[in-house]
């Protein structure tokens, strides 16, 4: 198998992205059947379905511009796990479920600001996708939004139990925003410079900007 | 708190859809949800994402008040020889859907 170091700069930005949707996709549905309610069982399903499109395009889209013949599903399921380039947040375990709607709001604010970006990317195909999946993160962050509210402002016990999702999470937050994560510096600055690809610093302000505002709105 | 009663805790909710425009809210089913923006939410992920509609409305189950099985016969019975009551002897013109 390539290593995904030595693949064309606009591949392994494509892989990357791809791989964050795939791993939280699985990640969601991991609470299938084991929500707190049969409803939420439906609303996660839902969203590691959105998440998963997402991996479709962007690692089928991977594959042809590496040029050596790999699908979506090669890319997905024969890689070694060393290979994955994904960000540690959307690895994490599911955990209590406040763990896991804490880590759907902040990764779904930093995605909303990501794909509204890149639906102005000079790529088309990597626009296209974008402007599809802003959309579906738009409602996903909404969804975390309304849980970390109520638990929040819960009973005592939620409020407890909501502070420490944030605080599992919080540690793996930066890592959306480095350039320097991913094995190595990523994505490529010519890619940056070139308008395709979205340089992660810029996304820190507004990505967190909201989650602040939202965590600092009175009971 | 125990999953039992957490269940208890949360009202229900009867759901409405408007398949498009033009048409009325129809009643869909009805699902748990701690509050009404809630509901609104998970009636979308339940009853909406295959495309089915447009507004959805939700109303809590409880302010709903229904006609009892026991007055079915004085309820219902006398409407259903009056054949003259349906509207059946008129020619409709194509143009008119959903009637």
């Amino acid at each position: 198998m390539t290593a995904a170091r030595t693949m064309p700069a606009l591949a392994r930005y494509a892989l990357a992205l791809g791989d964050d949707a795939l791993v939280l996709a699985q990640r969601c549905g991991e609470w299938v059947t084991h929500a707190p309610q049969l409803e939420e069982d439906v609303a996660l399903a839902n969203i590691g379905l959105d998440l998963l499109g997402q991996a479709r395009s962007l690692l089928t889209y991977a594959g042809q511009v590496e040029g050596l013949g790999r699908s979506e599903d090669d890319l997905a399921y024969l890689r070694q796990e060393r290979d994955f380039l994904n960000v540690q947040l959307v690895e994490l375990e599911n955990g209590d479920f406040a763990v896991s709607m804490a880590r759907l709001l902040l990764f779904s604010s930093y995605q909303r600001e990501l794909y509204r970006r890149l639906g102005n990317s000079r790529d088309a195909t990597l626009a296209g996708v974008a402007a599809k999946a802003v959309k579906e993160v738009a409602y996903h962050r909404d969804h975390a939004t309304e849980w970390v509210l109520r638990l929040r402002d819960g009973t005592p016990e939620s409020s407890r139990r909501m502070q420490a999702g944030l605080d599992t999470v919080w540690p793996y937050v930066d890592e959306l925003f480095t350039s320097a994560s991913r094995h190595g510096v990523w994505p490529d600055p010519a890619l940056v410079a070139d308008g395709v690809a979205v340089d992660p610093a810029s996304l820190r302000e507004p990505a967190l900007g909201y989650v602040r505002s939202l965590l600092a709105r009175p009971a | 708190m125990t999953p039992e009663s957490a269940r208890r805790d949360w009202p229900l909710w009867e759901v409405f859809v408007r398949p498009r425009r033009g048409l009325s809210h129809g009643h869909v089913g009805s699902l748990h949800a701690p509050d009404a923006t809630m509901a609104v939410r998970n009636a979308r992920d339940v009853y909406t994402r295959r495309g089915e509609g447009v507004s959805i409305w939700v109303v809590p189950s409880a302010a709903i008040t229904a006609s009892s099985p026991d007055e079915k016969d004085a309820f219902f019975d006398p409407a259903a020889d009056k054949v003259y009551r349906h509207p059946t002897f008129y020619e409709i013109p194509d143009e008119v859907q959903h009637l």
